[in-house]
């Protein structure tokens, strides 16, 4: 135990040496992501999106079907038109075709140990993941994709570096290709991100000098890069809504509360300074 | 009303106790905003019992259920988002107002005598308290709560001979395990809370013995008694008067409260940490461990001291004994008065060197110790040095000497008399 701490001592030096490298030596400038919490069509688009493109290997298994009438879905609405899953029952002696219920939490039909034989890792459960990344990362890392002949899916991402996902919503977004610009030195590399647009990666290179790395687009998707953008922008809403579906309600009543106290306050200081007159 | 209270008072020292705790109390009049922080705590405390029992009531202390019931708490048990939130908001702000408590203390003298007792048993909570937010971190049962863990328990490891089976005895298993978890669920739901408010009680009692000093460090109890009402000249009964000025204290608390909980509740990753919303995966170790912010001055020192002869048990020591030393308080402090009002010029410098060594070490425990770069290879002794660990080994220097050159600065201050009256 006594060498496993000594280990953990080290990795956690040697991890924080990896993370400086990353966030110091490497650095990556994300585009804003363009979402609102109150924009119900967004969301649900972004519903859309998610049950067609990405609830197929991603679970969201703390998230209830019927929770989306939180974002102006109503229950036939859900149960007819983002619902696909569901089991054969296996009590019938047909194995009648049971649809999951609008109750239920978003599952999917593969298997944990299944998606690690197949892909090497199992897909994350998608419920929180917005809070574990953020917006923007996840905005940016949908439009980070590029084309790598060299990793196993064909694809890689500037965000995520030999991420095993591919990139699921290609045909709408097209194709990217990954430029890579040498720079001698930090200040040109620097300067020449700087005047660049959205999402750039300035890295350490061979040789003490510096790349800087962005994506042009090779092959047009059938949307044009605007609408993928929004595309994308509803997907990462509706992912920051699943991540804590309370949100709106819990800063609509935090105004309220808020007011309250303050009339509270002025009774209670009011009592205080009766009360106190006698003392001074 | 007045019969059923004679009734009780026959058979129970309810009117008694009332008037002896609170009700009669007699208080300095010149409390200031420092003096909030008493009350507050234990307006924290009770948030915190009263928010835990109905955390309790679904949550599910099981290694495969234990992440998913803190999401259900989120989601499907109404008004559960509200109940964790206050929670999770209310365990940092436990420690801030009870930093803020210390602080009074060490800056009117609180912990001296006739009040050495009332201290060592404010430090006892304070152990308890970290006691009590270990054992709950890991409830959640995210990546945070379980390398955390991992980390802690782990330093009870570095302990020569004894120290590889003393962890395994406190996990219950090789690792942090359900086992582990299941017996820090009790930990913090029943054992630490029932010693908590033991000691607790034990504070307020030994303090209404003796009376609350305040920011002059004036004995009001040995002042001459006012003929008309019989009590000390600045002295003034906490109930009506310290009544309403802490329910105003409280109203003020819980705007701020209420502003993380409702708008800020993760506090930027403070509150709550990002990749504890990752479950816990004991075959995947986060790049960064790093505690809660409360613990960080401490985690700082722990990184600071470096192991020789072999092994890593003195930087453990070394954090252990920063909590221990504010036991001794009471009797490294040997100035003729206890407010900072009427101290020299050495016990303020070492009270804002301690207070700024303190944060700076907090701060440093949070990030990696790569943050400042190192010392350019060239320099002697220092060469290539992380230049945080150098500034944490400087501070942890710095808050030791704070405690343990106190006899000496204490003894030759230049200090200002004290009045007879509170100004």
């Amino acid at each position: 135990m006594k060498r496993a701490f000594a280990a953990l001592c080290g990795a956690l030096v040697l991890g924080g040496a990896g993370a400086a490298f990353a966030s110091g030596g490497a650095d990556l400038r994300l585009e804003p992501a363009l979402v609102n919490r109150l924009d119900d069509a967004s969301l649900q688009r972004g519903a859309r999106t998610f049950v067609n493109y990405c609830l197929n290997c991603h679970s969201a298994k703390y998230m209830r079907y019927n929770r989306l009438t939180d974002i102006g879905i109503d229950l036939p609405m859900i149960q007819d038109n983002l619902i696909f899953t569901g089991r054969f029952d296996s009590k019938s002696p047909n194995f009648d075709w049971l649809p999951t219920k609008v109750g239920d939490t978003m599952n999917i039909a593969m298997q944990p140990a299944d998606a690690k034989e197949w892909m090497k890792v199992t897909p994350p459960d998608l419920t929180v993941e917005a809070r574990v990344r953020g917006a923007d990362w996840l905005y940016n890392y949908f439009l980070g994709f590029y084309k790598d002949d060299a990793s196993g899916s064909g694809w890689n991402n500037l965000v995520f570096q030999n991420v095993v996902m591919p990139h699921v919503l290609w045909q709408s977004g097209g194709v990217n290709r990954l430029v890579s610009t040498e720079y001698e030195d930090h200040e040109k590399a620097q300067a020449a991100a700087i005047a660049m647009h959205g999402l750039v990666l300035l890295a350490p290179g061979k040789d003490d000098r510096y790349v800087v790395e962005s994506l042009v687009q090779e092959t047009p998707g059938t949307l044009s890069p605007a609408e993928y953008k929004q595309m994308v922008s509803d997907l990462v809403n509706f992912l920051d809504y699943m991540a804590e579906p309370a949100r709106n309600a819990r800063i609509r009543l935090g105004l309220m509360v808020l007011l309250y106290l303050g009339v509270l306050f002025v009774f209670a200081y009011w009592l205080k300074h009766e009360y106190w007159k006698d003392i001074h | 009303m007045e019969k059923i209270l004679n009734w009780i008072d026959a058979r129970f020292p309810l009117t008694a106790l009332w008037e002896s705790q609170w009700g009669k109390y007699v208080a300095p009049k010149n409390f200031n905003f420092w003096y909030y922080f008493g009350s507050l705590a234990a307006f924290v405390l009770v948030i915190q019992i009263v928010t835990g029992i109905f955390l309790t009531m679904n949550y599910k202390p099981d290694a495969a259920k234990a992440f998913e019931s803190v999401e259900y708490i989120m989601r499907d048990v109404s008004w559960g988002w509200l109940i964790r939130y206050m929670h999770s908001t209310g365990a940092s702000m436990f420690f801030v107002v009870v930093y803020l408590h210390m602080f009074r203390g060490l800056m009117y003298g609180s912990y001296r005598k006739p009040r050495e007792l009332t201290w060592i048993f404010g430090c006892l909570i304070y152990l308890c308290l970290m006691g009590e937010a270990f054992f709950g971190y890991l409830l959640p049962w995210g990546q945070m709560s379980y390398w955390g863990a991992q980390v802690i328990v782990n330093l009870f490891s570095a302990i020569p001979v004894i120290g590889e089976d003393l962890s395994i005895w406190i996990r219950g298993d090789y690792t942090i395990s359900d086992i582990t978890l299941n017996r820090f669920f009790a930990f913090h739901v029943i054992a630490m809370p029932l010693v908590l408010i033991g000691i607790v009680m034990a504070h307020l009692m030994a303090l209404h013995e003796t009376g609350s000093n305040n920011p002059d460090g004036i004995e009001i109890k040995q002042q001459p008694k006012d003929p008309a009402t019989g009590l000390p000249l600045d002295g003034i009964y906490s109930h009506p008067y310290y009544t309403v000025k802490d329910l105003v204290g409280v109203i003020v608390f819980l705007a701020v409260f209420s502003i993380i909980v409702f708008f800020v509740p993760d506090m930027g990753g403070y509150f709550l940490e990002a990749n504890n919303f990752i479950p816990a995966d004991s075959l995947k170790t986060p790049e960064h461990i790093a505690p809660v912010w409360y613990f960080t001055p401490f985690y700082a020192m722990l990184r600071a001291v470096p192991s020789f002869l072999g092994t890593q048990v003195w930087g453990v020591i070394v954090m252990g004994i920063a909590v221990v030393i504010l036991f001794f308080l009471p009797w490294l402090d040997r100035s003729p008065v206890k407010s900072i009002r009427y101290r020299g010029g050495l016990y303020k410098g070492w009270l804002a060197a301690f207070v700024v060594a303190f944060l700076i070490l907090g701060y440093l425990g949070v990030v990696p110790v790569t943050v400042w770069g190192q010392f350019p290879e060239s320099w002697p002794v220092l060469g290539a040095a992380d230049r945080a660990t150098v500034v944490s080994r400087v501070l942890t220097i710095v808050y030791f000497l704070f405690f343990l050159l106190m006899p000496w600065y204490t003894a030759i201050d230049r200090t200002k008399p004290v009045p007879e009256r509170v100004t």
